[in-house]
């Protein structure tokens, strides 16, 4: 059953759409029907990031009519690596605008609708409403169980993946008779506990495979062909390369699409435990990159200690430094001398701001954390530190 | 014959560096129990303090999910396939 408009009412192809998708129009399955069905169709893609460049690249090139783009992102140098809809010339740039320009010259066919906007609770149904189906290439938690809440309260398929270093997962939630977000997973982890792709990286090509499961999925279900990944989550192992399906299944107790408890849309930071303006590294002695430079010129003895583990060590280290990761931080104590001023650093100051606690709750005074990380050090005092 | 438990490569690193565990035991609970036995900081990455699955770390046997069975005193027949799908977000 596809979804959208009855035939009678889809839009007529042109003589340049009708040459563009000749390669579909010969496919019966496709065929006229299928394509007029997908310049008809309006998909919302969250995120136009690792996911949703394979995502937003090949459903422009397949004809989908309106093309909304839910990202606030700007263009990041560590993005090109797998998001392809942008390119070297557009660092610096809003991802929205770079992604708009890459689709038209892609497809001018396709109407790319711009949401400059972080996805929330206030904003959601409406931005939502006006689409047929969702596809969620987000990164973080508290908003994919906000764009599922909001395909369950509008009836709206959302098409997911999501992707860690070599793994990704793909199915489709919020149809009539198939499972939600909810279903799979009711509670998120608590925060910190599943790096983000930022902090614990991803193979470049990933997001390339799992993307493109969501666009297959997205063409099937609106020209109404195939078996949908729906009640079934496809796991991909890019190391193992290896493919497979476990059952999923609605839950009755669901508060979502279940027992339909939830009503409206909720706090999603706080459900996922974030709470608002809360900085991690609260209440740690600080040292600026500026003072610590300053005291290694005047000669200062102090012992220079990164907590990263030994790849990011192997990019590169302020010099001077040793290594004692936090994975094995405990192990390391022993190395420290309480009667020494120990400076800690990380990637930005978070997790130093771990170890420094450690070494507190182990009765050090004299133990401070470098702001910022090396990042900061690397902007502020030393540029041939590698940035990251 | 044993059971098959397979780990995401995510949380290979606290199990020995593997993803593929062969593991006895009569349900999925005994199972998941002799491989965390084996290595301590897998255990509670599996399951929390009081034993019990967490609610973003799923598992399937034989690809169907054990909450909709028996959790973890569900049955393994032998030969099994138990797998570990934890909650990701990146994208």
């Amino acid at each position: 059953m596809p979804i959208g408009r009855p035939a009678n009412e889809l839009p007529p192809l042109s003589q340049d759409e009708i040459l563009r998708y000749s390669r579909h129009l010969i496919i019966p399955e496709v065929g006229v029907e299928g394509q007029r069905r997908l310049k008809a169709a309006r998909v919302l893609m969250v995120g136009a990031g690792g996911l949703g460049s394979p995502i937003g690249l090949y459903l422009a090139a397949a004809g989908v009519g309106r093309l909304g783009i839910v990202e606030f992102d700007v263009v990041d140098a560590t993005n090109l690596q797998r998001q392809v809809l942008h390119g070297t010339k557009d660092v610096g740039r809003k991802k929205v605008e770079s992604a708009r320009d890459r689709i038209r010259d892609l497809n001018p066919h396709v109407e790319v609708v711009a949401h400059e906007a972080w996805l929330t609770s206030e904003n959601a149904l409406e931005i939502i409403r006006d689409y047929d189906l969702v596809v969620d290439g987000t990164d973080n938690f508290a908003t994919r169980y906000l764009v599922n809440d909001a395909c369950v309260l509008l009836g709206k398929p959302n098409v997911y993946g999501s992707i860690y270093r070599f793994e990704g997962q793909s199915t489709v939630f919020c149809t009539d008779e198939g499972p939600c977000y909810r279903c799979l997973y009711p509670e998120p982890p608590p925060p910190g506990l599943v790096p983000s792709c930022a902090e614990g990286g991803v193979l470049g090509i990933l997001p390339g495979l799992v993307g493109l499961v969501q666009a297959t999925e997205t063409v099937k279900l609106i020209a109404g062909i195939g078996e949908p990944l729906v009640g079934r989550l496809l796991l991909v192992d890019a190391l193992g390369m290896q493919f497979r399906t476990v059952k999923l299944r609605r839950d009755p107790r669901c508060p979502a699409c279940g027992t339909r408890e939830i009503k409206e849309l909720i706090d999603y930071q706080q459900f996922c435990g974030i709470r608002g303006g809360e900085d991690e590294t609260a209440g740690v002695p600080v040292l600026t990159v500026a003072e610590l430079d300053e005291r290694r010129r005047g000669g200062a003895d102090l012992d220079l200690v990164d907590v990263r583990e030994p790849h990011e060590w192997d990019i590169g280290r302020i010099e001077g430094a040793r290594l004692a990761p936090l994975s094995s931080f405990a192990d390391a104590l022993r190395t420290f001398d309480s009667a020494r001023d120990v400076v800690l650093y990380c990637k930005s100051g978070v997790r130093s701001a771990k170890a420094v606690r450690q070494l507190q709750e182990a009765g050090f005074k004299r133990v401070w954390n470098l702001e910022g990380g090396i990042l900061r050090w690397s902007e502020e005092i030393d540029p041939t530190v590698p940035r990251y | 014959m044993p059971v098959t438990l397979r780990l995401p490569a995510v949380l290979a690193k606290a199990a020995g560096g593997k993803t593929v565990h062969e593991a006895r035991g009569a349900t999925v609970g005994e199972v998941v129990g002799d491989v965390a036995g084996r290595f301590p900081e897998l255990g509670p990455r599996l399951r929390d303090a009081k034993g019990e699955p967490y609610p973003y770390v799923i598992f399937y046997l034989d690809d169907e999910d054990i909450r909709f069975q028996q959790g973890f005193a569900t049955p393994v027949p032998d030969g099994a396939e138990i797998v570990v799908v934890p909650a990701i977000a990146g994208g």
